[in-house]
């Protein structure tokens, strides 16, 4: 199971990426595609909203289960992965890269460094 | 093998079957209303009358059901639905429900005693046979709590119901569909309700708290007079999802546990058919200080006359049209009255016999049993280690006996729920047994057997992914060849 | 009467087993001062008792004789082969499709019944069924206020009465304003609409029988931004033109006219149908096609991760069972018909509402054919629809679904047709309306 060290997490199995001009880039963990198994759908947010961190902003739906998707930091949503409608099953294939979900332009800087590192995830997995 | 054909496939242009009344002469389009016309006909099946008791009798072959197989699905009661049920509802079957009630006298009379009976059995004190399945009546109990907590002026206040993390489904999707939060209670190692989270979690922002008892576990919740003395000092009512109500039926009741509000579930306890997936039907019952608010109609008794009362200004209104699913409720009172009040305690005696039964034979298999007690209807087990439930479930179908409910409860990895019931014989249970250690023996010769099954049955495993990734939702029409 | 086999013997060997000493012992975890609590049941009959005490009943009821009753539910003809084949014993005694190895004969009718339901309305995407058409249609409203995420719901006062009670029952605790479009006369007039309307819900033919401007009505809605819900008879889209052709976002209704027992209103099914483009926030069971391990076309319940036993409080609704049986009924009626079959079926049934009103008039009367109807109309009638209902009854007719006050139509009953009613028929009705003085003299008629 990857878990990239250039990479910032939350405890709910979503990545962060920050971006060069300063967006974050977010979509959920090899280990959480792997839980999910096959995805078959993917409600993704509109353009635009205002989000709060740990708001829901997206659904992963598999066969049998669906998961909701919250938002690792706070802003507005600039952009969203709308080729996942045709092929969710992306996600599966390429969580860290192609199978990104959203967005965000931050509004608070901070929130996004108390994310957890690589090491801090990687923790949490041998917990559960 | 050649798929197994569409009707829309078996049909040909012009072919046909039954023939109604014919219609006389008459210029439809002047009385309706060209511009009201459909343009272009549906395209139906056209198909000889043996065509069709071909097409579904196949169908049926194609299918498992309580009368041909053993059909042990956990929190399901898939007892025997006996055939004089269904003959005494074919004696009502052309009733209308705008009948004159005058003319209708039978059909009101035995919802009103079968609405006595739920009383009776549940320890209840008024019913309303409205909802038309478990999850209706469950929808119907919460507005209930609902509209009594606002009557008191705690409506605002009272935000929140509780549920076990064990609980079905339907729970949490009723209490957020009766616009409350849900809030989840864990299980404890024995398997039931932990007290002292369920002391914390209770408070004044509280409406209800809905349990099951027996739980999802099968297991009896040994503290619930605790439980209960609890949340109605908080001012929470209680609230009983009567899936589970063979496993005590005769022996203890609801209404004396301290429940306020139940919903029955006909088609398990009272042997109303599943139908494949409904029509059910799910009665709701109240103690007294909620019966003002049960849905209408409730049946009542005038003199020598009996009535749809339907002036009843708090309820919580209309759940659906008529008078609910009137034709299991024939059934359902057919049952309890042939079986009486002795007949009735034998159920959940026999259905607790086969199912502890069950248990212990599974486990000298090597099944797994995480809460090793005397269960009630049914138990909780996990399959040997190192094989999936899945894998088992699938294999049983080779053997002609329909698996136990998978995955759920979702706090028990790799559950299989069983619930035998009480119509099934010891030498039903033996064999299930039986095919259950074939099914071991050959998943130790053979690591992959398992993965591959069912070999035997109408079609393989499904291509679920697909279904859903590319859904094809109704039969798509070939495209005439000549573009006519 | 008992359904257990156990003998004796049997419950020895289970008992030595499981290592108690008694059944009574098995519950010893239930409460000691709750057990075996008096329960005031009869005694147990055997079947022959059984069913001459259920038959006593069945004698109370009266359902042989003309029939005019309508209001939702009609006593079409249903050919026998539609019960023989619909209530075999492997579809009645079978649970939910879950293990789709074994449940094809289900799965497949439902996807039989999935595909007629979108011929009948002209939209993309049926449910497996739901419980009623006043159920189906409160779970259309929700369905509306999710996809638009507004907060106001408008419906016909054309709904069944019945089925804007159930509404309302579903939107009350959601906070949801529902607002009614008045009639004027027969049909619905202009609706109040506004940009914070989710839905505007319309009853074709409506609950008094009269044909609604559906086309116009749809664009009204549309224009504010709503969904458009027709309500409809699924036998009247046999001549009527479909949801599909005039533009509704969701159609629903009640199936009983599709070949299911009247049944005192209960069970037939409820049904759904709508655009593509609603299909994440669709409530129910569906079917889906797709092809097992060796290529074989098979069915499955598919989508279900918007269902309440994935999703629990976040699911689209609590519905749980849909009504498979009653759905197949149909199914199975609608094949026994055709195409043709079902349109006669309607026609008859059309030409027979239009022959009685004529004769209604011709003896005097006053039916309302100010706007055009289907297979029921309004009779105003000179004294209370209940006491006349009674009336017609003790004179061996069943006829006359009060029409409530609401309809400022004072002292009036719909009456309805089927294929099955005769010349005779009508004749007795007649009969039966003048020796109970129904008709309304001219001095006190209204409108």
């Amino acid at each position: 199971m990857s878990t990239p060290e250039s990479l910032r997490y939350a405890a709910t199995h979503e990545w962060a990426r920050k971006d060069d001009d300063g967006t974050v880039v977010v979509g959920i963990t090899d280990f959480a595609q792997d839980q999910l198994g096959d995805v078959v759908f993917v409600e993704l947010p509109e353009v635009g909203r205002k989000v709060v961190k740990g708001d829901t902003l997206a659904v992963i739906e598999s066969v049998k289960t669906a998961s909701d998707i919250y938002a690792p930091v706070s802003g507005e949503v600039v952009a969203v992965n709308d080729a996942l409608d045709a092929k969710p099953e992306t996600i599966n294939e390429s969580p860290y890269e192609d199978g990104w979900l959203f967005a965000i332009a931050p509004s608070n800087e901070a929130e996004y460094d108390e994310l957890l590192d690589a090491q801090g995830y990687a923790a949490t997995l041998d917990e559960g | 093998m050649a798929d197994f054909p569409l009707i829309y496939e078996r049909s040909r242009p012009g072919r046909r079957g039954a023939q109604p009344p014919r219609p006389r002469e008459f210029d439809v389009a002047a009385a309706l209303g060209e511009e009201n016309l459909r343009t272009e006909a549906p395209r139906l099946p056209e198909v000889s009358e043996l065509d069709l008791v071909r097409h579904f009798t196949q169908l049926a072959h194609r299918q498992f059901s309580i009368d041909a197989n053993f059909y042990p699905l956990g929190s399901c009661t898939m007892k025997y639905n006996p055939k004089v049920n269904e003959e005494a509802a074919r004696l009502f079957q052309d009733l209308h429900p705008y009948q004159a009630p005058e003319t209708a006298q039978g059909a009101l009379q035995l919802m009103y005693e079968l609405q006595a009976d739920l009383c009776a059995i549940t320890g209840m004190d008024a019913f309303s046979l409205q909802p038309a399945a478990g999850a209706h009546g469950e929808l119907a109990g919460v507005l209930m709590i609902r509209a009594y907590h606002e009557s008191r002026g705690e409506g605002e206040q009272r935000r929140v119901v509780l549920v076990p993390d064990s609980a079905h489904g339907t729970n949490p999707a009723t209490a957020a569909m009766a616009g409350y939060e849900v809030r989840e209670v864990p299980t404890d190692a024995t398997g039931e309700v932990d007290l002292a989270a369920f002391q914390a979690a209770i408070g004044p922002d509280v409406a209800a708290v809905m349990l099951t008892n027996p739980n999802t576990l099968g297991l009896f919740e040994r503290r619930i007079l605790e439980l209960a003395r609890v949340a109605h000092e908080a001012g929470a009512l209680l609230y009983y999802d009567g899936a589970n109500l063979n496993a005590i039926l005769g022996r203890v009741r609801p209404g004396d546990m301290g429940f306020d509000v139940v919903h029955l579930n006909l088609h398990k306890t009272f042997t109303t058919p599943h139908g494949g997936g409904g029509p059910g039907t799910g009665p709701v019952g109240v103690k007294a200080h909620l019966a003002e608010f049960l849905p209408v109609p409730v049946i009542a008794k005038r003199g020598e006359e009996y009535l749809a009362d339907v002036d009843r200004p708090r309820s919580i209104g209309r759940l659906r049209s008529h008078f609910g699913n009137f034709g299991n409720l024939v059934r359902a009172y057919t049952y309890i009255r042939a079986l009486g009040r002795e007949g009735l305690r034998q159920v959940s005696g026999y259905a607790v016999l086969n199912a502890n039964y069950l248990r212990v034979r599974l486990k000298e298999l090597g099944f797994r049993v995480p809460f090793d007690r005397v269960n009630m209807h049914e138990f909780v087990a996990q399959p040997p280690e190192g094989l999936k439930t899945l894998d088992v479930a699938k294999a049983l179908l080779d053997h002609g006996m329909h698996p136990m409910t998978v995955y759920f409860p979702l706090t028990v990895k790799e559950a299989m729920m069983i619930e035998p019931t009480e119509t099934e014989s010891l030498e039903t249970l033996d064999a299930y047994v039986e095919a259950l250690r074939q099914v071991l023996e050959r998943a130790a010769a053979d690591p992959d057997y398992l993965k591959g099954a069912p070999y035997e049955t109408p079609v393989r495993r499904l291509d679920e992914v697909k279904a859903a990734r590319q859904p094809v939702l109704r039969y798509r029409f070939p495209e005439p060849a000549d573009g006519a | 009467m008992r359904y257990h086999p156990h003998t004796p013997e049997d419950e020895r060997r289970a008992l030595e087993t499981i290592g108690v000493g008694s059944i009574r012992e098995l519950f010893d975890d239930l409460p000691a001062e709750l057990r075996d609590p008096e329960v005031d049941l009869p005694p147990g009959m055997d079947e022959a008792a059984l069913l001459d005490h259920v038959r006593r009943l069945a004698a109370r009821n009266e359902t042989r004789g003309p029939d005019f009753l309508g209001g939702g539910v009609r006593r079409h003809f249903i050919p026998s082969v539609t019960p023989h084949l619909a209530l075999q014993s492997e579809f009645v005694t079978a649970y939910t499709p879950y293990q789709p190895e074994v449940s094809q004969g289900i799965l497949q009718a439902t996807f039989e019944y999935q595909t007629m339901m979108c011929e009948l309305t002209g939209l993309d995407v049926s449910n497996a069924s739901m419980y009623d058409g006043a159920s189906a249609a409160a779970e259309a409203a929700l369905l509306a206020v999710r996809h638009t995420r507004r907060e106001r719901v408008i419906v016909s006062r054309g709904v069944h009465p019945e089925t804007r009670e159930v509404i309302a029952t579903y939107l009350r605790p959601l906070g949801v304003r529902l607002d009614v479009a008045e009639l004027s006369p027969l049909t619905t007039a202009e609706p109040n609409l506004g940009d914070d309307v989710a839905g505007v819900i319309v009853q074709q033919p409506n609950f008094l029988g009269y044909l609604e401007d559906m086309r116009r009505l749809t664009d009204a809605a549309h224009a504010a931004g709503a969904l458009m819900v027709a309500v409809v008879d699924p036998l009247s889209l046999a001549l009527l033109a479909p949801p599909g052709e005039y533009g509704a976002d969701v159609a629903v209704g009640d199936g009983q006219t599709l070949g299911n027992p009247a049944s005192f209103g209960g069970p037939a099914f409820g049904f759904m149908v709508v655009r593509e483009e609603l299909l994440r926030q669709f409530p129910g069971r569906i079917v889906g096609e797709t092809t097992d391990v060796d290529g074989r076309r098979a069915f499955v319940l598919t989508l279900q991760a918007r269902e309440q036993h994935i999703r629990r409080s976040k699911a689209k609704s609590n519905i749980c069972t849909n009504h498979q049986l009653t759905a197949l009924m149909a199914t199975v009626n609608v094949g026994a018909l055709g195409p043709e079959g079902l349109r006669e079926v309607a026609l008859g049934s059309v030409e027979r509402a239009h022959a009685l009103a004529a004769r209604l008039e011709a003896a005097g009367y006053a039916p309302l054919t100010g706007a055009r109807f289907f297979a029921e109309f309004v009779l105003p009638v000179a004294l209370p629809a209940e006491e006349l209902r009674s009336a017609l009854a003790r004179r061996g007719v069943h006829a006359g679904v009060p029409v409530p006050a609401e309809y400022g139509l004072g002292d009036a009953v719909v009456l309805a047709a089927t294929e099955r009613v005769s010349d005779d028929d009508m004749e007795a009705l007649v009969a039966a309306l003048d020796e109970v003085g129904a008709q309304r003299r001219p001095a006190v008629a209204r409108g």
